[in-house]
C-alpha cells in the first residue's frame, strides 16, 4: 500500500489541472488517494482528457457511484459540504505509455450536485462501461445523467417509486411495492393473520381476542 | 423458451430502442425475419437469476440485453444501519462464493480508515484464506461452466475438491460458506490445531486434481470446439468496459491487484500471473486453470512462511481484550463493554482499497462521517462491470455459444444485484 511515498496519480491530477484549470475545482490527497473535485458541467471533458492523453492514459473505467451527504435531523449537508450529493468517479491508468510496463495509478473524481437539479452530463460518450454504473446511480441514489443513451431503473423493478439509497428514504416501515400499483405489507406489519405465524409476535392482538 | 416472429412493435416492446442504441446497434429497419428469444431469470445456465431478452436472426444473435435486479436484497443501504463490525456479514452474501474476499475487501478499507497496521500472521492467514477461496470459487466455475457446456463429470470431480476446501473454512470458522473470519483488525481466531497440517494434505493433492480437469476437458475435442474462438474480446474492449479479472487477462493484459497493488503482503509470494492471447472462452479457461495453480504455489509457500503471533491488533479501540484480562482489569472490562455497545469508530473520511477477487478487481468504497456506522457503503462488484461484456460478446454468435460465453465471464446475480 502507498505509504508518505508522493503518489503517482497526483502528478496526473496536477497535470489534469494545468490542461483543464477551470474544471478543476480542488485536489485532495489522504493516505496516498488523490480525489480530484471537478466541477459538474465539465465532467466529460475532464473524462475524456484523462483516457485521450497520451501522458495519463485513464483508460480503465473501475466504477461510477453516489454518495448522498444529507442529514435527515437537519436538512442540511454533513461535513458543511454545500451540497447533497457526490458522484464519485473511479478511473486507472494501468499501462505506462513510455514504457508498456504495468502501472497502478488511481484517481477519484468527484462531482458536486445539488439537491435540487440532480442531474450529471453522462460519461457513457468516452466509457461504455458507464452504462450499468450510471444506471445504478439514477435507480437508488435519484441523480440523472444527461445524454445517458439508456436511462432505465437497473436493480428495482421499472415501477418503482423512490430512490432507496437517499438518506430520505427510510430502510423499513414502507409497504413493499409490487407490479401494478399494489403493495404487500412492511417490515413490521404482520404479514399472516392467524395464530402463532405473526410477525411482530401479537398473536392473540393478531386474532382480535386477547391483548 | 418460446419463439414467435417479432413484429416491429415486439422487439420495441421488449427489448426498446433506448436499449437498442446503449448496445450500438441500428435496430432500424426492422427486420422481420428476427424473432425474440427470452431467456430466463430461471434458466440453469445463467448461474442465478439473470434474464436476457435476445433477438435473433435465424440462430444467429443480432443483439442481447441483460436485465438484473432479480435478486436485490438492499445490501448497500443495510450495511448504512450497520456498525462496522456487524457490517461484515452482511459482505459475505454478495459473492456467496467467494466471502472471505469480500470480508477482506470490506476489512481492508476499513482498516485504512481507522490507518492501523494488522500482525503479519493475520496477515499470511489471510492470504491463506482469499487463496482457499480463490480456488473454491475457481472450482465452482469450472465445475458449472463444463457442465453447462455439457461435460458433466468434471462437475463431480470439482465439487468433491471444493470440499475439501470449504472442510478447511469449517474447521477454521465453523461454516462453510458465510464465515465471516476477516474482521477489522485482523481475525476473529486463530488456525485451530491441526489446520495446518490438513492444508497442507490438500495442497499436496491439488495439483494431481488439477491436471484431472486438465484430461477431462482438453482432451476433448468438443470441449475446445465450443471454446475456442468463442466470445472474443479485447484488452481495449475490456477496460473501456470496466471488465477486469481473469476475463481481461485472458485479453492479454496482466492487470492483478495482488501485483500492481499489492496488499496483505502478497509482495513477499512468489506466483506469476497468466495471461492469454486471444481473449475466448478457452484463454478464460486457462487462465483460471493456471490462477487455481498459481493460488497452490502462494499456499504452500505461506504454510512453510507462516509466523508466529497474535492474530488481532492490541489496539484495544478495534479489538476486544482476551476474556482472561476482563476477570483482573477495569480498563479491559470498560474496552470490552465499549466496543460490544457501540463499535469502532474510523474517523471521518473516505476510503476504497482494491482487491483481487476471482471475478476481478472488487473493492468497497467507504464513506465514514466519525460514528460507529459507515455513511456509505458501497461494492465495486467486479461480475456487475463483467456482465456490460456480455452483450458486446455474444453478438453475431450462435444462441448455443450463449451458455459458453456466460459460464465464460464467470458472474454471481448475487454480487451483481447486492
Amino acid at each position: 500500500m502507498c505509504d508518505a511515498a508522493r503518489p503517482g496519480s497526483l502528478t496526473d491530477a496536477e497535470r489534469l489541472q494545468s490542461l483543464l484549470p477551470q474544471a478543476v475545482i480542488s485536489i485532495d490527497v489522504s493516505a496516498g488517494d488523490v480525489r480530484v473535485m471537478v466541477r459538474r458541467e465539465c465532467i466529460v471533458d475532464v473524462v475524456r482528457l484523462l483516457h485521450d492523453d497520451p501522458e495519463l492514459q485513464y483508460t480503465f473505467f473501475c466504477e461510477c457511484l453516489g454518495v448522498d451527504y444529507l442529514d435527515v435531523h437537519t436538512g442540511a449537508s454533513i461535513q458543511g459540504k454545500g451540497h447533497r450529493y457526490e458522484v464519485v468517479y473511479n478511473l486507472c491508468s494501468l499501462v505506462d505509455p513510455a514504457t508498456g510496463a504495468l502501472r497502478n495509478r488511481r484517481l477519484f473524481l468527484k462531482v458536486p450536485v445539488p439537491a435540487t437539479d440532480p442531474e450529471v452530463p453522462s460519461v457513457t460518450s468516452v466509457f461504455g462501461g458507464a452504462g450499468f454504473p450510471e444506471r445504478e446511480v439514477y435507480d437508488l441514489m435519484g441523480i440523472r445523467f444527461s445524454g445517458h443513451p439508456d436511462l432505465r431503473r437497473i436493480l428495482m423493478s421499472d415501477d418503482w417509486s423512490g430512490h432507496p439509497l437517499r438518506k430520505d428514504y427510510p430502510l423499513g416501515g414502507e409497504r413493499v411495492q409490487f407490479p401494478g400499483g399494489t403493495t404487500g405489507p412492511s417490515v413490521g406489519e404482520s404479514v399472516v393473520q392467524h395464530a402463532g405465524e405473526s410477525f411482530t409476535g401479537r398473536t392473540a392482538s393478531a386474532l382480535g381476542d386477547v391483548e | 423458451m418460446s419463439a414467435k416472429p417479432a413484429t416491429g412493435s415486439a422487439i420495441r416492446t421488449l427489448v426498446g430502442m433506448a436499449a437498442a442504441n446503449a448496445l450500438g446497434i441500428t435496430l432500424d429497419p426492422i427486420d422481420e425475419t428476427t424473432m425474440v428469444v427470452n431467456m430466463g431469470p430461471q434458466h440453469p445456465s445463467t448461474h442465478g437469476v439473470l434474464r436476457l431478452v435476445m433477438e435473433l436472426d435465424g440462430e444467429t444473435i443480432v443483439r442481447c440485453t441483460p436485465h438484473i435486479g432479480y435478486v436485490h436484497t438492499g445490501i448497500e443501504k443495510t450495511g448504512e444501519y450497520q456498525t462496522y463490525m456487524k457490517a461484515v456479514t452482511i459482505t459475505d452474501r454478495m459473492d456467496y462464493l467467494s466471502a472471505h474476499i469480500n470480508n477482506l475487501a470490506y476489512t481492508l478499507a476499513v482498516e485504512k480508515l481507522l490507518g492501523i497496521e494488522i500482525p503479519p500472521r493475520a496477515q499470511a492467514l489471510r492470504v491463506m484464506l482469499s487463496e482457499i477461496q480463490r480456488i473454491a470459487s475457481h472450482l465452482v466455475w469450472l465445475a458449472t461452466h463444463a457442465l453447462d457446456i455439457g461435460a458433466m463429470t468434471a462437475y463431480f470431480y470439482a465439487f468433491r475438491d471444493r470440499e475439501k476446501l470449504l472442510d478447511l473454512t469449517e474447521m477454521m470458522s465453523g461454516v462453510r460458506l458465510m464465515p465471516s473470519w476477516i474482521v477489522p483488525g485482523g481475525l476473529r481466531g486463530d488456525a485451530p490445531e491441526g489446520w495446518f497440517e490438513r492444508c497442507a494434505a490438500v495442497v499436496d493433492e491439488l495439483p494431481m486434481r488439477f491436471g484431472e480437469y486438465e484430461t477431462l476437458l482438453d482432451q476433448n475435442p468438443i470441449w475446445r470446439e465450443r471454446t475456442q474462438g468463442v466470445g472474443c474480446i479485447t484488452v481495449d474492449e475490456c477496460l473501456n468496459l470496466g471488465v477486469s479479472g481473469p476475463t481481461l487477462r485472458a485479453s492479454g493484459l496482466a492487470y492483478d491487484v495482488r501485483k500492481v497493488a499489492p496488499y496483505c503482503g502478497f509482495e513477499r509470494y512468489d506466483f506469476h500471473v497468466p495471461v492469454g492471447t486471444f481473449g475466448d472462452v478457452y484463454d478464460r479457461y486457462r487462465v483460471r486453470l493456471a490462477e487455481m495453480r498459481q493460488s497452490r504455489e502462494i499456499l504452500k509457500q505461506a504454510i512453510e512462511t507462516m509466523p508466529d503471533g497474535p492474530v488481532r491488533v492490541g489496539d484495544r479501540k478495534v479489538a476486544p481484550p482476551p476474556r482472561a484480562e476482563l476477570d483482573t482489569s477495569m480498563e479491559a472490562l470498560i474496552h470490552h463493554f465499549k466496543l460490544w455497545t457501540e463499535g469502532i469508530r474510523p474517523p471521518a473520511g473516505e476510503a476504497y482499497v482494491p482487491v483481487e477477487s476471482p471475478k476481478g478487481e472488487i473493492g468497497f468504497y467507504l464513506v465514514s462521517d466519525g460514528s460507529n456506522k459507515p455513511w456509505r457503503m458501497h461494492e465495486r462488484p467486479p461480475s456487475f462491470m463483467n456482465l456490460q461484456a456480455l452483450p458486446r460478446l455474444c453478438q453475431g454468435r450462435l444462441i448455443a455459444d450463449v451458455v459458453a460465453i456466460i459460464g465464460s465471464i464467470d458472474i454471481v446475480l448475487g454480487e451483481i444485484d447486492r
